[in-house]
């Protein structure tokens, strides 16, 4: 690993005018995935501005929903009291990610914020517009079983690889951020980006700013289901996920959300689906007719063509299985 | 790796003009450090750094690019903690940070300042061996023993932590150490002895 210089801070504000006064500067959190790319040369960044003392740890329920703190640890977050209650499709998303270990080191800033785990983007040899615009997408008519089918550009079909994300997107959450001119706030769907023409862009963070936390609106989705397909039973990343949440009053569907992970470059929202859903009986009629929409507008190529068919799959089952719960 | 040499070769010169101009100025430029609350690892090359490791506080000196697992092998010499993959796939590194079983190999060791860490050489009291230990080596949890430590210690925190309920709440948990030899069944064995043991971790 290259060396680098290193300092910490106790402030947003100290943070924010650290890593705005150095273009090469980078927050750094739990360091799982930041650590990694260095290691492997992916990023070198010239200064680690370390953020945890940083008070964004919390976890706390207000009138409007719950406030997470942008340092609060994947696993606190899926451990919490509230969050399992309440909020239990985020929970069962992060349990769904990464390891033990992983999640105690994570946080949920962090998870924002790890970069795609597209082969070609992590070996430094090969081709890739993400790490190094204008080199070409190794993906695009290489090894892609693993990549996206929805909003691909010519330049990079890669993955966001978050569980969290997903359920985050699928709950309505809100990123709040700090940065050189104040406080802001974006929705999560509008956080992370399609690659277009730029795909070294993840996410619309401007220069200097750091997320600090994330808030939930309250709801009354009282069916909800994680489900993640990948190749092993644990500790892998998703070929296709599905966060699905509905309310429903008898067997009457009054509100649906649904987000899928591992068919694009963000989480996906399947915005079409749900208002298909509302008013409509939760059966297995309802739940195939849903699938059948679901993936539309997905575009292949050619290692990930089963995604179509899986994708499908997965929505008509995430909806099943979350109204058997009781 | 050229581009690399020639990356560090600027980086160092830059590091030094930094640190001869600051030395002429130094004490200013320190104090105002402090008020910041930064500390300054570019003045240095290497970064003070304090913490505990199996009960003993340490005091050393390391390069921000050192992670906690190369200074638990090479400056501490605690060769329990393995390397596997360094990536953090694999768990062979996993020790305790306050309690919490981590990656070592992902975590900056400056990143600990403060902490106190636990690895495989720090279970055991004296000749006495932790409960996970004893369990290991009654159901033969290992063949070659490489990834051993990091099992250890995570199954440690899964009894601690509640996560041992039945075999597949173990096997769900514990799916962040990899054993190559496959010695699962026993591994899953051993826990599963140590939660019905009920002893306190």
């Amino acid at each position: 690993m290259i060396n680098f210089d290193y300092i910490r801070t106790s402030t947003a504000k100290a943070a924010v005018d650290a890593k705005n006064k150095n273009a090469f500067s980078q927050f750094i959190a739990g360091g799982t995935n930041l650590v990694d790319l260095m290691k492997r040369g992916v990023t070198a960044p010239e200064k680690i501005i370390d953020i945890n003392n940083l008070p964004l740890k919390q976890i706390s329920a207000d009138t409007k929903g719950i406030m997470i703190g942008a340092l609060a640890l994947n696993s606190d977050v899926a451990e919490n009291a509230i969050i399992k209650s309440k909020y239990p499709l985020l929970a069962a998303a992060l349990n769904a990610g990464a390891s033990a270990q992983l999640r105690n080191m994570a946080t949920v800033g962090g998870n924002m914020m790890q970069r795609t785990r597209c082969s070609y983007f992590y070996d430094i040899t090969m081709p890739c517009n993400k790490r190094e615009p204008g080199t070409g997408c190794g993906a695009l008519q290489g090894q892609n079983r693993m990549h996206a089918v929805f909003g691909t550009s010519e330049k990079c079909i890669a993955v966001h690889p978050s569980d969290m994300c997903v359920a985050l997107a699928a709950l309505d959450a809100t990123v709040h951020i700090s940065g050189p001119k104040g406080d802001r706030k974006i929705s999560f769907t509008d956080f992370h980006r399609l690659p277009g023409d730029t795909p070294e862009l993840d996410n619309n963070l401007q220069k200097g700013e750091l997320i600090t936390g994330v808030h939930i609106p309250s709801n009354a989705f009282n069916k909800t289901h994680y489900l993640k397909i990948r190749d092993r039973a644990s500790y892998a990343f998703a070929l296709v996920s599905v966060a699905a949440a509905l309310e429903l009053s008898g067997n009457t569907i009054n509100n649906a959300r649904l987000a899928m992970g591992g068919v694009a470059h963000k989480p996906w929202r399947l915005t079409a689906v749900e208002k298909f859903l509302v008013g409509k009986p939760a059966t297995k009629e309802t739940f195939a007719a849903a699938a059948a929409m679901a993936m539309d507008s997905a575009v292949t190529f050619g290692q990930n063509n089963f995604k179509i068919k899986m994708g499908k799959a997965a929505v008509s089952e995430a909806l099943q299985q979350a109204t058997q719960k009781i | 790796m050229y581009t690399q040499n020639k990356n560090e070769s600027r980086r160092d010169f830059l590091k030094k003009s930094t640190a001869l101009a600051a030395l002429s100025i130094a004490s200013p430029v320190l104090a105002k450090a402090a008020d910041n609350d930064e500390k300054i690892a570019a003045l240095f090359e290497k970064m003070p750094l304090r913490l505990e490791v199996n009960g003993v506080a340490h005091s050393l000196s390391v390069e921000p690019r050192v992670t906690l697992l190369d200074l638990l092998r090479e400056q501490l010499h605690l060769m329990g903690t393995k390397k596997g993959c360094d990536h953090g796939q694999c768990g062979a590194c996993t020790v305790h940070v306050d309690g919490k079983n981590i990656n070592s190999c992902l975590s900056l060791a400056v990143m600990n300042e403060g902490k106190k860490i636990t690895t495989i050489e720090g279970l055991a009291k004296g000749d006495k061996l932790h409960p996970m230990q004893e369990a290991f080596i009654k159901h033969d949890g290992f063949q070659c023993g490489y990834c051993t430590p990091g099992q250890i210690m995570s199954a440690v925190c899964c009894v601690k932590e509640g996560h041992a309920n039945s075999a597949d709440e173990i096997r769900e948990y514990m799916s962040g150490n990899i054993c190559r030899c496959g010695a699962y069944p026993n591994i899953v064995d051993a826990i599963m002895e140590v939660k019905q043991g009920g002893q306190s971790l």
